[in-house]
């Protein structure tokens, strides 16, 4: 038990901060008087006290974390939290915990499927901490930690590592890691900001305003509202969050570099913002055009907006809609499912394998094509302007499989449990992708409050699956990490 | 402090690795991908990979604010080159190169500003060797280091029965030294730990002693602690590699040398340039030979090959043949750490000895001389002290009365440092060092243009001690 002692006491440091964030919805739920007071000030308290008393039980120890102890902690910390994040859930709308651990790590894992319904009618800060799991969780708890704490140099950065995504974690803009840390959460709160003004100037109130700044900005697609978006229909208010979804679903390292020198060209040089932004918005044109064509919608103008926000709310991985657009002709919501598997940049706060594993995977199979052809070709893979080196080319690859893999073995699980192809594979998708909505049962005009507590729980592990890469959860389940 | 080091080689990689863990922000360049990947998996730094002479690589490596760069890639053209990159295009303030060739070394112009504009040349091999040389100047020492120009000595050594002092408390040298002798005892380690010494504190055999005094009175305050050994006369060095060659030829004239050098051809290279020395092609892990060449003869024995097992073996060798006392080069810490004071006296990390001098440009105010102790545990820093009672927390009060900093504290001050012409017609131009050198006890007071030695037996406080003597911004 000594060997996990460093891995408490940073633990403590994380779940006593966590703690602390739930002081804003308990400020509120003060200030307004709307009936949650006691399930936040018990929650709190149970929080802080676990997060105190780790700590003081840990308090000697000045052990740095090892390269196992930082994937262990990253896992603890993305199960565990959740149990915390749940208890206002449990404690204010009697749920079941299965169903209030899963609105938990929906929130964190910021896919923001949901099983509760009547959204309106709940105490305001109880929707204020649900949309706030998702924007901390879209820049990552972790990286918090590391940019406030002062965490343990090279400890940190193996957790940095562990729970950022994308597949070269290397690339530093700062070269210390808390620096690194703190530069993206100042930009991602900056560009917050301007998201949360944006929307009250396009006419949200202050509390929409500030909670689908939340949702938004960490692309979960958590609302206040049962109608998602639908609820305010405003085209403005939907340009704001389309551009704000847009700006979210790129690369924070990219905007930090950007800001820091003052100049556009970053964004030019990263190739994953370009095909970011080419496929979604090539698929918002297509899109709407298909629909035009089926008769969905009567003019080309009124098919843009809806196709342009539901296909970027649902490519970005966010999960917002303004119509049940499982209703068009099914080929768009498959291609939408399609896009969020893939579209979002690494270093984002988006889901699915990111742009750039798509390309490398892409170059990857051109490679192969061009050395048929020309069997002494030298035709190094190449993303932008560097080459990918062969270890990271390899992890790509593997991780490409395993993505596969799990989709089909958790697709497989549901379909046992009894539910019928689409629902089982689009909720699996829809999951692992960290989007949200999926089709058929789980669609955007329902929830996933039908589930059986079986499935409920396959999905739950799908999220965090798709939040933590799969290989961080995966290797704290493997036997070979365990043993001494 | 925000730091660029180009080249990750075993000086890169320790020098990067010592300051890594001081809250430096490093950035290392190297062409190597592998080398790099290794440093990055284990410190909190950035790495950059690239030529690291070239502009569009340094700017990557954002040498544009930089605070100090430091060039120790094996290439003395790179380095050279990136120095003066650094300085007309990037404007950083310091520069350190490291440069391997006399020629570069010696000329002053080449260094300057407006040629390569190099800042401090750093030698490694040039201040290993004259480190060992001073352990041969003293052969009762562990480690020798000097301030204030060669004024002040620091001398770590071992104490044993037969020292005067040893088994009586400190406050009893006072009586056993002549009244115009003062030195100090500034460190006292006793089984791998650290003791502060007070006047009580008994000194036991066996304790590893850091000793101050003023140059020309060490020898006298060094027999408190042990009983002086005769001059060191013959030397067997094993390695004729880059140090070994330089000790060799610093060595011939003074000692008998014999060096031993497995390779035939850079034997026979060594044996070339040196007059007096006895080059011998072998193996100095083979205990025939060094039977044959009279190791139990030796005083002294020198390891001082590029890989740190053969130093080790070599070295335990020849003490366990009768060799009185035998040192060896370890750039590993923890080898070093497990060798010391067991079957070999002295394990030098090249790494330590050469950090001192990068440090003096890290440290905050105006620090001329760092050395790094204990392999980088513990640091003595030569501070000049400015200002007056009024902008500085130390000038103009007494040493009793500054605030106490647990783990640190004011070892000697030497006043009135200067350079004066010694009437000497024989060696025309020679330059005395002057200065009085102050033992600094409670009621002595810093005054403005003292060099203060402050002792940190703690790396940590070394922050609190800048604090003490920095200067109130309304000084300049």
């Amino acid at each position: 038990m000594q060997r996990y002692y460093p891995v408490v006491r940073v633990l403590s440091l994380v779940i006593l901060m966590f703690g602390l964030t739930m002081l804003l919805p308990l400020g509120v739920s003060w200030w307004l008087d709307d009936g949650a007071f006691a399930s936040f000030d018990e929650a709190f308290l149970l929080t802080v006290a676990t997060g105190a008393g780790l700590w003081y039980a840990t308090r000697r120890e000045t052990r740095d974390l090892t390269i196992r102890d930082g994937f262990l902690m990253v896992a603890l910390v993305w199960t565990l939290l959740p149990i915390y994040a749940a208890l206002p859930l449990v404690l204010e709308l009697q749920l079941s915990f299965t169903d209030a651990y899963f609105e938990a790590v929906s929130g964190l894992t910021t896919t923001g499927a949901t099983v509760l319904t009547g959204l309106d009618d709940m105490p305001l800060s109880i929707n204020l901490w649900r949309t706030q799991m998702v924007w901390l969780g879209g820049m990552g708890l972790i990286v918090l930690a590391v940019a406030i704490l002062p965490l343990l140099g090279i400890g940190g950065r193996q957790m940095f590592k562990a729970e950022t995504p994308g597949p070269m974690k290397d690339t530093k803009m700062t070269p210390r890691i808390a620096e690194t840390a703190k530069g993206l959460w100042i930009v991602y709160s900056l560009l917050s900001i301007c998201c949360a003004l944006a929307y009250y100037l396009a006419g949200m109130s202050v509390s929409d305003a500030i909670m689908h700044m939340f949702a938004t900005m960490g692309l979960g697609g958590f609302s206040s509202h049962d109608a998602s978006f639908a609820y305010f229909a405003s085209p403005t208010i939907e340009a704001v969050a389309i551009a704000f979804m847009l700006f979210a679903g790129m690369n924070f390292a990219t905007h930090f570099v950007a800001f820091s020198g003052g100049s556009l060209r970053p964004y030019r040089s990263d190739p994953e913002a370009g095909w970011f932004l080419l496929v979604t918005l090539g698929s918002v044109l297509g899109i709407a055009a298909f629909l035009v064509f089926h008769g969905v919608y009567a003019s080309f103008a009124e098919a843009l907006r809806y196709a342009a926000f539901n296909v970027v709310s649902i490519a970005t991985t966010t999960g917002f809609a303004t119509t049940d657009y499982a209703l068009w002709p099914f080929f768009a919501p498959l291609w939408m499912l399609f896009l969020c598997s893939f579209a979002t940049s690494a270093g984002s706060t988006g889901g699915g394998i990111k742009m750039i594993r798509a390309l490398v995977l892409y170059k990857q199979v051109y490679r192969e094509l061009m050395r048929a052809m020309h069997p002494n070709a030298v035709h190094p893979v190449k993303v932008g302007n560097d080459a990918v080196p062969p270890n990271i080319l390899f992890a790509v690859l593997a991780f490409g499989f395993v993505y596969m893999v799990c989709i089909a073995s958790m697709t497989l699980l549901l379909s046992l449990s009894g539910l019928e192809i689409i629902t089982a594979f689009s909720a699996v998708v829809a999951s692992i992708n960290n989007t949200g909505p999926g089709l058929g049962e789980v669609g955007p005009a329902s929830n996933f409050a039908g589930l059986s507590d079986f499935q409920i729980w396959v999905c739950t592990f799908a999220m965090l699956l798709g939040r933590l890469e799969i290989f961080t959860l995966l290797v704290v389940m493997t036997p070979a990490f365990w043993r001494k | 402090m925000r730091i660029v080091i180009l080249g990750a080689g075993q000086v890169g990689a320790s020098v990067a690795e010592s300051l890594v863990s001081e809250n430096n922000d490093i950035t290392v360049v190297d062409s190597d991908q592998e080398r790099l990947a290794f440093l990055q998996d284990r410190f909190d730094l950035r790495t950059v990979i690239g030529n690291a002479s070239n502009p569009s690589v340094l700017a990557n490596a954002g040498l544009e604010d930089a605070d100090l760069l430091i060039a120790v890639t094996p290439s003395d053209e790179t380095n050279l080159v990136a120095c003066k990159v650094a300085h007309s295009v990037f404007n950083v303030p310091a520069r350190i190169a490291r440069l391997r060739a006399h020629d570069f070394l010696d000329s002053e112009a080449l260094l300057a500003p407006e040629n390569f504009a190099v800042d401090y040349a750093l030698c490694p091999e040039q201040v290993i060797t004259e480190y060992i040389a001073r352990l041969i100047d003293f052969p009762e020492a562990l480690q020798v280091l000097s301030f204030a120009r060669g004024r002040l000595a620091l001398v770590g050594l071992r104490a044993y029965a037969g020292g005067l002092l040893v088994g009586s408390p400190i406050s009893e040298m006072r009586s056993h030294l002549p009244p115009e002798i003062d030195g100090r005892i500034a460190a006292i380690y006793r089984h791998g730990g650290a003791i502060t010494p007070t006047g009580e504190t008994i000194i036991a055999d066996g304790d590893e002693v850091f000793v101050l005094a003023a140059d020309e009175h060490i020898r006298t305050v060094m027999r408190e602690l042990r009983r002086s050994m005769e001059p060191v006369r013959r030397v067997m060095i094993a390695g004729g590699g880059n140090i070994g060659h330089r000790v060799a030829q610093a060595l011939e004239g003074k000692c008998e040398v014999k060096l031993i050098e497995v390779d035939r051809r850079r034997a026979e290279f060594v044996a070339n340039s040196l007059k007096s020395v006895l080059v011998l092609n072998g193996d100095a892990t083979d205990e025939e030979l060094l039977q044959q060449e009279g190791i139990e003869e030796m005083e002294l024995f020198l390891a001082l090959s590029n890989a740190d097992e053969d130093n080790i073996m070599g070295a335990s060798l020849a003490k366990r043949m009768g060799c009185q006392r035998v040192v060896a080069l370890i750039n590993r810490r923890a080898y070093a750490e497990l060798v010391q004071g067991g079957p070999i006296d002295i394990a030098i990390s090249p790494a330590q000895v050469s950090i001192g001098t990068l440090l003096t440009y890290v440290r905050h105010g105006d620090v001329v001389q760092v050395h790094s102790l204990r392999r980088g545990a513990a640091e003595a820093l030569e501070i000049v002290a400015h200002g007056d009672k009024k902008n500085s927390r130390a000038v103009g009060r007494r040493v009793g009365e500054l605030p106490v900093i647990h783990g640190a504290f004011i070892a000697a001050i030497v006043r009135d440092l200067g350079e004066t012409d010694d009437f000497n017609f024989f060696r025309l131009g020679a330059k005395k060092q002057i200065g009085r050198v102050l033992i600094a006890h409670k009621d002595v007071v810093i005054e403005t243009g003292d060099h203060v030695i402050v002792f940190c037996i703690d790396k940590k406080v070394v922050k609190q001690v800048e604090k003490l003597f920095e200067v109130g911004f309304h000084f300049f």
